[in-house]
């Protein structure tokens, strides 16, 4: 038997790398955050200090809970929206599609967006949603309509839309990466107990894709709330969120204040994940 | 077979909808692109041209296109290769139940659901203390594996979780060191999934924005490139930009794809 000290020199050494890249490029630029999150700012410079200021700034400040505010409507409905359709399109490819074949084939589909450019992805709604774009002269054409809609394009009607049209993805995997792990003799001993169609669904396949859907759920909620450009692109600067905040701070050099809400929105971030991971272990999910 | 039940027909709907609504939009723009010099950003069509890409290429107000593309090419090679080796490394690492594995985990996992502009500001603002210049090639490079390898690390978790054991302890069994193991058992057993995490690598370095957004420096890569251009979107040109880059992830992925292809093809070859 090798004994566990070796094993776990080994793991190390093997691990070294990510280790590296993680200390160097995500812990340490947290604590550089946090730190100057407590400096002070000139409009041409930044001080380092001990202050409280930003903070105070930031507390103080009502656009701050408003923007939050904001952040977690965003969030709140881009997850119920996504659930909804991922979840739909997930139960569909594992229990109704029967090759595997055609499975592999429908679930490349879905996932193929995901690794063309999300910026490009966006721009593409504008001929649908413009002014004189696709969707007004099709309801105006059918006669639902007679002036074209305004708020299709830079609304935050737009800017959800887009949120779902980018982030699905991130809940069709993971529940159905769950579903295709339930075993099927489950739903068979469902039916022959005379279990109805809607069910099994809800009292067998739903609460066994919980892990899925909280994986899921940390995706999108995750993904949405650390945000800036999404809602910069899909409002026309219109709308605001924390993460717009942050990079209109940076844009005017303004580091110690963009430190400062950044601390607050990763704090709020890893409050609602540690909560969430409470709920599902991902090692075993995968 | 057995009939299928009326909720399937409903489910295969939604299916077709979910589709459309996933690649309407980027179809939309890839023909719009091919607008006549006069057309607009929507139908009608102006009539049919190529003009909006030979603008792409001439004009120099719309910045420096090429060398933008060649750097994101160039940062996309170089982070994919770091994200398969370490990944896979750690993969490996992950399989032995070292102390404070539980940790560095949850380093990754936070390495992914942490907010991107938050890495962004801070690797910019590290740079900038110690005096050193922000350059896509390091601090961009840097800032971007920490998205790449935990999507990396996770589809090597899924891989080792399903990983049949016996295969090693045959190797084993029959002489093989741990090394001889990993290279001639392991390694081709998990070689789809490596061109996996491969094109992963690859796809998210191209197109990643966020964390590139204050580490690339001066010398911006494609989707800063493009992010600078939709502050004013007037003409079609940003659609022929965007149907472009996308056609090139497109091939990109047929690539990765044909490679897994051969690979299963050459594998059953030899089984049989």
């Amino acid at each position: 038997m090798k004994s566990a000290k070796s094993e776990t020199l080994k793991g190390w050494a093997l691990a070294l790398p990510l280790l590296v890249v993680l200390l160097g490029f995500l812990l340490l630029p947290i604590v550089m955050i946090t730190i100057v999150s407590f400096w002070q700012a000139t409009e041409f410079s930044i001080i380092p200090a001990f202050s409280l200021e930003n903070y105070e700034f930031l507390f103080g400040s009502s656009v701050t809970y408003k923007v939050f505010w904001a952040t977690f409507r965003y969030a709140l409905i881009t997850w119920a929206l996504t659930l909804l359709i991922g979840f739909t399109v997930a139960y569909y490819l594992a229990f109704h599609i029967r090759s595997s074949n055609v499975q592999t084939i429908l679930f490349l589909v879905c996932t193929i967006p995901f690794l063309t450019s999300n910026i490009i992805r966006m721009i593409s709604w504008i001929p649908f949603l413009g002014r004189n774009g696709i969707a007004n002269q099709t309801l105006i054409g059918m006669g639902v309509i007679n002036e074209p809609l305004e708020w299709l394009l830079y609304s935050d009607f737009s800017v959800i839309l887009a949120f779902v049209h980018l982030y699905t993805l991130f809940m069709i995997v993971p529940i159905f990466n769950t579903m295709m792990r339930i075993d099927r003799s489950l739903i068979e001993a469902a039916r022959d107990n005379g279990a109805s169609g809607r069910q099994i669904l809800t009292n067998v396949i739903l609460p066994l894709s919980k892990p899925g859907i909280m994986i899921g759920t940390i995706f999108v909620l995750t993904l949405v709330m650390g945000d800036f450009i999404t809602v910069r692109v899909m409002s026309g600067s219109q709308a605001a969120n924390v993460g717009r905040l942050i990079s209109n701070d940076i844009s005017l050099l303004q580091y110690p204040s963009a430190s400062a809400t950044s601390v607050v929105l990763l704090v709020t971030v890893l409050l609602i994940i540690g909560t969430l991971m409470r709920f599902v272990n991902i090692r075993k999910e995968l | 077979m057995e009939p299928r039940p009326r909720s399937f027909y409903w489910l295969t709907a939604f299916f077709i909808l979910f589709v459309i609504f996933l690649y309407g939009p980027t179809i939309t723009i890839g023909i719009l692109s091919f607008q006549g010099p006069q057309g607009g950003l929507t139908f009608p069509m102006n009539g049919v041209s190529t003009y909006w890409f030979h603008n792409l290429f001439e004009q120099q107000a719309v910045g420096d296109i090429w060398g933008a593309f060649r750097r994101s090419f160039a940062l996309g090679l170089m982070v994919m290769v770091a994200t398969v080796v370490i990944s896979v490394m750690a993969g490996l690492a992950f399989r032995k139940k070292f102390a404070g594995s539980g940790v560095l985990f949850y380093l990754t996992i936070a390495s992914l659901v942490i907010p991107s502009i938050l890495v962004s500001l801070g690797v910019g603002l590290i740079f900038n203390q110690v005096g050193a210049k922000v350059y896509w090639a390091t601090s961009g490079f840097g800032a971007q594996l920490t998205w790449t390898l935990p999507f990396g690390l996770l589809i090597m978790f899924a891989v080792f979780n399903r990983f049949d054991k016996r295969f090693e302890e045959a190797a084993r069994d029959q002489g093989a060191t741990a090394w001889q193991t990993i290279r001639h058992v392991v390694l081709p057993i998990i070689a789809p999934s490596v061109i996996g995490v491969a094109l992963f690598g690859f796809s998210l370095s191209y197109d990643e924005f966020a964390r590139t957004l204050l580490t690339a420096g001066s010398h911006n890569t494609l989707p800063l490139e493009i992010f600078g251009m939709t502050t004013n979107v007037t003409k079609p040109v940003i659609y022929a930009l965007g149907t472009l880059t996308t056609v090139f992830s497109l091939v990109m992925i047929l690539v990765f794809l044909g490679t897994l292809w051969i690979l299963g093809k050459r594998r059953a070859r030899r089984a049989s």
